[in-house]
């Protein structure tokens, strides 16, 4: 084993290497999906719905082109069955008789001229009969509106409504008690919050290259490879639609130009869809989306719709609430029940309820289905709890700083879902520090003294939220996720693994947690693509999962080879690099090979009830304070971001650098979010489908953004790492709504804010109403005794 | 079909292309140049910056009729310019170690727009950084290290 006394000079985690695919990044030779040629490569294209929903009558191709030259696709080609598998089989692979949303893939043409597609495509006519459609929560939900799925339409259980794909009951403390506490309550707070859609806008559009071995007609095997975050996703899509074994679907990730969750579920579609094509044209088949289709076609993040009722005393001690959370899942299933959980489970936020009643529901749409994007749920509730509190704050006549003071989660406390706080964590030392560092009173004293006179308003908010590391609850029992690290013929350790690299560092970090643990320098330490004929499936890269869960398999991995080279007797008790590979080569002279594997185990701590929603969501949460300033300018009614300071609490940082570019870019993501991206949609269609007229920050619109960290070592995480990639993507939002409500008095509850909605709400005649704050204050009643928590 | 010369990383090349073809697929299509990449096709998104007579432009709207005869860097020329057999230019050593590369899609046209930047103003201001760098988006890093690898990278040049 690698000896404590010695040196630390090799110690990696917690500085800055070099990211490990960094210089073929810098130097332009890193290979993306469309820079890859295969020999006797032909190209595909997307034969789509122009309607949000109906029946086809017809399909008529123009004479007017050379049509033998083309391979066509339709459902009826499909050798298995025509789905495209996430959680339920309602999503088809191509629609045949009815479309469900514009866009909707129905054909797929082939070439190997890729500049003849787009004419094609245009020379396809569908007629349809067409029905009609629902394009909002609210219309979906109206007791009159056309039922786009029973709820028998697919196996989602507790889907009891039409058009309801999904729906959780959450209860905790003594919710049975609600009213009560809300008829003897001194205050009653209301508040309805609203989130928009958002696109991804990874720079590399979704694209694959598919092959396919066919065999007297029938299908051998295919091989996908492409641009994704979860290649054994699209391993098992390919299962389904081409009736394969597992073995005979072979995924390859190639270097992936960004994702955030836009291809985590959407490489499913591509890849089967391009599949499809190299199975019937027999070549290879390139698919690559050009921007306008990418948004037109693929996931967006869910709109939502979040409806607070909280009973507070008048000491600002929250005393129950009911929140009714609800998810717009555009037409098809895909991940939104796993969002909605996530967006369920961190609504009641960093905060003792002492009892709570949650109602969530996603509801069908005709849009094209929402999808998983970084935070995945949370940065909907988040902004509605966080938007909510400073609205307690406000009746209450607390500050938004004493109000949550006085009701944040401490160490031993217990969340929503009755989980204890076993983080040593201090939330009320991250709010002192953080609005000490941003200068939060300073500021706020100053503004309030500068904006009657000033046209410019200028105010500063915070929110304060935790994120869940890791699936929710039994998730990670499930994956099983398995890593396995081999020794190359050189006896130096190669990790293999399904986490995929996007940008965020998995290559990087799950090195330098191998190098760690073995006690070697970072640069000794391979990774492998992730290519599932080789690596084993150590689940999919979502959910700030890969440095907490697989970076923790990795070390334990590590250590098993450690222990088999140490027992072969070829490496000392205390050894230098030189030292390890003179044995891993001994080994291997003697053995072959060598590969270890570590495979999943929950922690004896975890323990998760999938029906009540009671236990430990998540193995650990990271913390965080994010605060904001703004500048409203009354003139040209526009919001902007001007100073962004962001404190967190991630375990570990294993490696500062990547950590805090993570950081920055998730919170200029979050500054998108609240005051740039706008999905405008047009019958289901978004209209505004190019980076020309759906606008995201640029260098020139983004404030400084200070990110720093706490640094308290989980038990979950190797050497302390917890989960950080989704966290920055919820605290923007509403920090900066809070802030121009700080300005400009107005409290604005729904995103994305744009000038012309801060016009209409500032020239708005002061009859057509104000906000209403709307408190039941019933002052004769008793107040709830400080509630302790059990 | 027109015959076009270039001079290409101090190359001179003639290619055979449709003249109205854009310059960013004669690159990727016809010389295998795969550095510039296409984010948009609109000129919205600069990840298919190449330097044309040392201008900064997006190739996915110059058609190859207009690179007759002109001179063009791009990322797999970019390392040459700061010394003949250089592996790596100071730039591309910057945004290595100050975390200006995530995903990497936006690199090659950051790189080339920072050369150009650093071009025009050997140490700029922040201000002119971010308004240097507007026509280049990036998903990934929200900026911040790009910035620094730019001051890094300008600071190095000009100790
Ligand atoms: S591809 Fe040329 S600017 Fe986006
Ligand atoms: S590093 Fe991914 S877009 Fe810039």
């Amino acid at each position: 084993m690698p000896d404590p006394t010695q040196p630390a000079s090799l110690s990696t985690v917690g500085t800055s290497p070099i990211r490990k695919e960094g210089t073929a990044k810098v130097l332009g030779q890193a290979r993306y999906v469309d820079d890859l040629h295969l020999p006797g490569m032909w190209f595909g294209a997307t034969v789509r719905s122009t309607i949000a929903r109906g029946r086809i009558t017809s399909i008529q191709f123009d004479p007017a082109i050379p049509w033998h030259e083309f391979t066509i696709v339709t459902a009826a080609d499909i050798p298995g069955e025509n789905t495209i598998v996430h959680l339920t089989k309602d999503h088809l692979c191509l629609a045949s008789e009815f479309v469900n949303h514009p866009n909707e893939p129905i054909l797929l043409l082939a070439h190997p001229d890729r500049a003849l597609l787009p004419a094609a495509v245009a020379a396809v006519t569908i007629t349809y009969e067409e029905l009609p459609g629902v394009f909002t929560i609210e219309e979906s939900e109206a007791p009159d509106a056309p039922t786009i799925w029973e709820p028998a339409a697919a196996d989602h259980h507790h889907a009891t409504a039409k058009n309801t794909f999904k729906t959780y009951l959450m209860e905790s403390g003594a919710a049975a008690d609600l009213d009560h506490i809300f008829a003897t309550a001194d205050h009653i707070i209301e508040g309805e919050y609203h989130t928009g859609a958002q696109e991804q806008l990874y720079i590399e559009n979704n694209g694959v290259i598919a092959e396919c071995v066919t065999f007297d007609g029938i299908v051998k095997s295919v091989t996908v490879r492409g641009a994704m975050q979860c290649p054994y996703y699209l391993v098992h899509a390919l299962e389904l639609v081409f009736n394969l074994p597992e073995e005979k679907c072979r995924v390859i990730q190639t270097e992936t130009g960004g994702a955030f969750g836009g291809k985590e579920d959407f490489p499913s579609v591509i890849g089967s869809h391009a599949a499809l094509l190299a199975m019937k044209s027999g070549h290879p088949v390139k698919i690559c989306y050009d921007r306008a289709e990418d948004m037109a076609s693929t996931t967006k993040r869910h709109p939502s719709r979040s409806r607070h009722r909280t009973a507070v005393s008048k000491e600002g001690k929250i005393l129950g609430g009911e929140i009714e959370f609800a998810l717009d899942g555009g037409a098809y299933v895909t991940l939104t029940p796993v969002v909605l959980s996530r967006g369920t489970i961190h609504a009641a936020g960093p905060y003792h309820w002492p009892a709570l009643r949650i109602r969530a529901k996603a509801m069908a749409t005709n849009l094209p289905p929402h999808g998983a994007f970084r935070g995945f749920g949370a940065p909907q509730s988040i902004f509605a709890t966080e938007r909510h509190m400073d609205k307690i704050a406000k009746v209450v006549g607390l500050s938004p700083e004493e109000l949550r003071r006085r009701n944040l989660l401490a160490l031993g406390g217990r969340t929503a879902t009755g989980q204890v706080i076993t983080d040593t964590v201090d939330m009320q030392h991250l709010l002192t520090r953080a609005l000490a560092e941003s200068n939060y009173h300073a500021k706020r004293a100053e503004f309030a003294r500068t904006n009657p006179t000033s046209a410019i308003k200028r105010g500063i908010g915070f929110a304060t939220f935790f994120h869940g590391a890791g699936f929710t609850g039994s998730g990670e029992r499930r994956l099983n996720s398995l890593v396995k690290i081999e020794l190359t013929p050189e006896g130096r350790p190669q990790i293999l693994v399904a986490s995929t690299e996007f940008g965020q560092g998995t290559n990087t970090i799950l090195c330098q947690v191998a190098a760690e643990t073995l006690h070697l320098p970072y640069e000794d330490i391979l990774i492998a693509q992730p290519d599932t004929a080789r690596v084993p499936n150590s689940g999919p890269t979502v959910a700030s999962r890969t440095a907490m869960i697989v970076g923790k398999l990795v070390e334990t991995a590590a250590q098993k080879l450690c222990v088999i080279l140490t027992n072969s007797d070829g490496l000392p008790p205390s050894y230098s690099p030189a030292d390890f590979r003179t044995a891993a080569l001994a080994y291997l002279a003697q053995h072959g090979t060598l590969v270890v594997e570590a495979r999943y185990q929950s922690p004896g701590d975890i323990f998760w009830d999938d029906e009540n929603y009671r236990g430990e969501a998540y193995p650990a949460y990271a913390w965080a304070v994010y605060v904001a300033e703004v500048a409203v300018d009354t003139t040209t009614y526009s919001a902007t971001c001007t100073d962004f300071y962001a404190l967190q609490e991630v375990g570990k940082v294993l490696h500062p650098v990547l950590a805090k570019g993570q950081i920055e870019g998730g919170v200029a993501q979050g500054i998108g979010y609240a005051l740039y991206e706008k999905c405008v949609w047009q019958k289901g269609h978004m209209a505004n489908n190019q980076m020309t007229n759906y606008i995201m920050p640029t260098s020139a619109d983004l404030p400084p953004i200070h990110v720093a960290f706490e640094e308290i070592p989980s038990i979950h995480g190797p050497f302390g790492a917890k989960g950080i990639g989704e966290l920055p993507m919820d605290g923007p939002a509403p920090a900066i709504l809070n802030a121009i409500e700080e300005a400009t008095g107005i409290a604005f509850t729904e995103i994305p804010l744009l000038p012309e909605d801060i016009f209409e709400r500032m020239t708005r005649t002061p009859d057509a109403g104000t906000e209403d704050l709307n408190p039941t204050i019933d002052r004769d009643t008793r107040v709830e005794p400080e509630v302790v928590t059990s | 079909m027109t015959q076009i010369t270039f001079t290409i990383n101090k190359e001179k090349k003639t290619v055979e292309a449709p003249p109205m073809k854009r310059l960013l697929d004669v690159l990727r299509e016809d010389l295998h140049l795969t550095g510039a990449k296409e984010g948009c096709g609109e000129g919205e998104c600069g990840s298919c910056s190449v330097l044309l007579n040392g201008e900064l432009v997006n190739s996915c709207l110059i058609p190859a009729l207009q690179a007759e005869g002109a001179t063009i860097t791009t990322i797999e020329g970019i390392a040459p310019l700061a010394a003949p057999d250089q592996k790596l230019h100071p730039i591309q050593q910057c945004f290595l170690e100050k975390g200006g590369a995530q995903c990497g899609i936006c690199t090659p046209g950051m790189i080339l727009a920072t050369h150009h930047l650093l071009e025009k103003y050997p140490q700029p201001t922040l201000l002119q950084i971010q308004e240097g760098l507007a026509g280049n988006l990036c998903r990934c890093t929200g900026y911040t290290r790009i910035f620094e690898a730019v001051q890094s990278a300008a600071s190095q040049s000009n100790p």
